[in-house]
């Protein structure tokens, strides 16, 4: 065996995939575009998949999810039939981009209730209409057509292969009236596909929206979306960003978010992770300007052997900055979750308050959670704290109830109910908490049933 | 029908191995009130978690009779389906639940258990809103987490209010006079009072005489090192507060 390191040869399917003819995507008469892609395919080329050498990547072994699956690209397809988006709650957005197992759904989008001063398009309808708009936008915080980090590997992926994905761009001053869904739904493709959307959402000063994105499996095909979001807010600009992650059983879903927020902002984030085989969301925010706030929240629950990664990263980098995150999580079967968070505090950054805290709640014995929770602080005068915990049912809880009534499933799907609420209502928008809190216990009830079925064939 | 609300016989019990519980002997009849007194250790909480079905204790001899039923064979739910209810010393912090959710569930599934029909969230309200009332508590008790940030007082009364909800046959109060203050004492057995019955039974377990200064029991239990060794009425709780358990601890073994 050889003793040098060196880079996984790339999945045949992805490697395929990079193949692919480039004059197919949208913007390719664009010579800057081409030439990122073109310089991100051979980056990629170079640095390979991340696998589990690498020490970001430790715990979630892509290479082998990846070994034996083979991907089209989306646009190969034919769009499959669709009548309308299952809705998220009984108000219904202001407005909607839908794609459709990686493409765009104009029938099922609607944009035209967009007061001025916010511009909501595809990435593709800006490219071919307006590349103005994306100049000094498109990979200005990724950074992704340079760089050798070969952690950061998938950003390259996703560079060589854009095809489409959301722009979001309000005016200073502009408050949006409502929420605006990013829908990708999936799983309905006749074969597996590869979609790699990049989103780019940049909001003026004072600023403020509510962007969700819903990810949701509606067939059992299992496609490979590798997305790359990136956040720009200016000065006292506020986003509310829900992402409801419930892509189908099958499925492999790698997410990566850039937030880079100037002075006076807020950033809130809320991740649940339901779906797919695999999954990984990482997060990285910088706060580069003073009084701006950060809360990164979530929660997984997971099951089968499904594994589900949230990797973050905060940067302090000025003086008197908030971050907060917490992610709570309940595990059943074989699932494994990995929390890696890191809060980094520059020199400069006086006087910052970083807290994060994972608490994950196991509910088999196989089940696994890898928390590694980090600070780094260069500053002496901070406020930091993190902590992680993971345990079962508390079972003091679990005969206090029982002992008023509740049998033992009713008892422990409330107590878990419990621990995940807690988390859910750290969202500051209370209309988008129910739609979380009717997931989770649909979550819990499908275990219910699971758990009764076993009980009458053991029976 | 049965004359005997709870009858054990010859009961044994053991935690990890210690035999903790050596031969209870003890009956009591419908609407009659209980206390079993005794020192720290000498198997009063075991006799609590033994009778309401807390894991963790083995039964090695004896039976436990529960209106005709056997007790013993019955998950901790079924027993409180079927009426009893225990009081805990410590009652437990449920974060993230409210005590509402908590009582509704409770009820609803104490409800199912004996053929009744749920209650909806409106006929619910209307149901625990009067229960508060006839208790002299605030509604305010509702809506806070399970037992989170009470004081020992409320606490203890929030087991009073699960209790008259849950309207059992036979309730088994686990040392609730501990670590309340004077008022909370009397408020807590003014709610018990309020819930005596001709149908209802009660088993007050403590270690002090002063809960039975406002609860007065028909029968008095004093329990040493796992049995039961001497019954009598309600001055018997008076003459343990005068002289101590001493008598009682000292005695060997073999007595």
């Amino acid at each position: 065996m050889s003793e040098r390191t060196q880079t996984v040869p790339l999945a045949p399917g992805v490697a395929r995939l990079l193949g692919g003819e480039a004059a197919a995507l949208p913007g390719a008469g664009l010579p800057w575009l081409a030439e990122r892609r073109a310089r991100a395919a051979e980056r990629f080329g170079a640095l390979g998949l991340p696998h589990r050498r690498l020490e970001a990547w430790k715990y979630t072994d892509l290479p082998r999810a990846l070994k034996d699956r083979d991907y089209r690209p989306a646009r190969e397809l034919e769009p499959v039939s669709l009548d309308a988006v299952p809705a998220l709650t009984e108000e219904e957005p202001l407005a909607r981009l839908t794609f459709v197992d990686g493409l765009y759904r104009p029938e099922l989008s609607r944009t035209e209730a967009l007061p001025e001063g916010v511009r909501l398009l595809t990435l593709a309808q800006a490219l071919e209409r307006e590349p103005a708009l994306l100049e000094g936008r498109l990979g200005a915080l990724t950074a992704d057509d340079g760089g050798d980090d070969p952690q950061q590997a998938l950003l390259a992926l996703n560079a060589a292969l854009i095809d489409d994905g959301l722009v979001l761009l309000v005016e200073a001053g502009v408050t949006v009236p409502g929420r605006i869904e990013l829908v990708q739904l999936g799983g309905l493709a006749a074969e597996p596909v590869y979609h790699g959307p990049r989103h780019l959402v940049a909001l003026g000063e004072g600023a403020r929206a509510t962007l969700v994105e819903r990810i949701q499996g509606l067939g059992p095909t299992g496609s490979l979306a590798n997305a790359v979001t990136e956040i720009r807010l200016a000065e006292r600009a506020s986003l509310t960003h829900l992402r409801l992650q419930e892509a189908a059983d099958e499925a492999i879903e790698l997410a990566t978010t850039r937030v880079a927020q100037a002075a006076g902002s807020r950033y809130e984030s809320f991740a649940l992770t339901l779906g797919a085989a695999l999954s990984r969301h990482e997060l990285l925010v910088t706060l580069d300007g003073e009084e701006a706030e950060v809360a990164l929240n979530g929660a997984y629950l997971l099951r089968g052997s499904q594994h589900g990664d949230t990797t973050s990263r905060i940067e302090h980098r000025v003086p008197n900055t908030r971050a907060s995150e917490t992610y709570k999580g309940a595990l059943d079967d074989s699932a494994r979750a990995v929390f890696q968070g890191m809060i980094l505090v520059e020199r400069d950054a006086q006087k910052t308050d970083g807290r994060m805290l994972n608490k994950t709640l196991l509910l088999s014995e196989k089940a696994e959670i890898d928390a590694k929770p980090e600070l780094e602080i260069y500053a002496d005068d901070v406020q930091c704290a993190h902590g992680a915990t993971a345990g079962e049912i508390d079972s003091d809880a679990l005969f206090y109830l029982r002992s008023r009534g509740l049998d033992e499933r009713q008892a422990r799907a409330l107590l878990i109910e419990a621990f995940l609420a807690e988390a859910v209502e750290t969202l500051s928008d209370e209309s988008l908490r129910e739609p979380l809190l009717e997931r989770v216990r649909a979550w819990l009830s499908a275990a219910g049933e699971r758990g009764r079925m076993e009980k009458e064939s053991a029976a | 029908m049965t004359d005997s609300m709870l009858k054990i016989e010859n009961l044994h019990a053991e935690v990890e191995g210690k035999e903790i519980l050596k031969g209870i002997d003890l009956e009591i009849r419908p609407g009659e009130v209980h206390a079993i007194m005794g020192p720290n250790g000498s198997g009063k909480s075991t006799l609590s978690y033994v009778l309401s079905g807390r894991e963790g204790y083995e039964i090695t001899r004896g039976s436990v009779s529960f209106k005709g039923k056997d007790l013993l064979a019955l998950e901790p739910e079924e027993r409180a389906g079927e009426g009893l209810f225990l009081a805990f010393q410590y009652p437990v912090e449920i974060p993230g639940v409210p005590n509402t959710t908590f009582l509704r569930e409770a009820v609803n599934a104490v409800r199912e258990y004996r053929g009744e029909e749920r209650y909806d969230a409106l006929k619910f309200m209307k149901f625990v809103r009067a229960k508060l009332k006839e208790l002299g508590m605030a509604d305010e008790f509702l809506k806070r987490a399970v037992n989170v940030g009470f004081s020992g007082g409320e606490k203890k009364r929030n087991e009073v209010l699960q209790m008259a909800c849950l309207d059992p046959s036979l309730a088994v109060l686990d040392e609730t006079d501990s670590g309340l203050d004077i008022d909370a004492l009397k408020a807590v057995a003014e709610g018990v009072n309020a819930l005596r019955g001709p149908e209802r039974s009660f088993l007050l377990i403590t270690h002090y005489q002063r809960l039975l200064g406002y609860i007065v029991p028909d029968r008095v239990h004093v329990l040493s090192r796992g049995r039961i060794v001497e019954t009598g009425g309600p001055e018997l709780a008076e003459k343990l507060e005068a002289e101590g358990y001493a008598a009682y601890v000292g005695e060997p073994e073999a007595a």
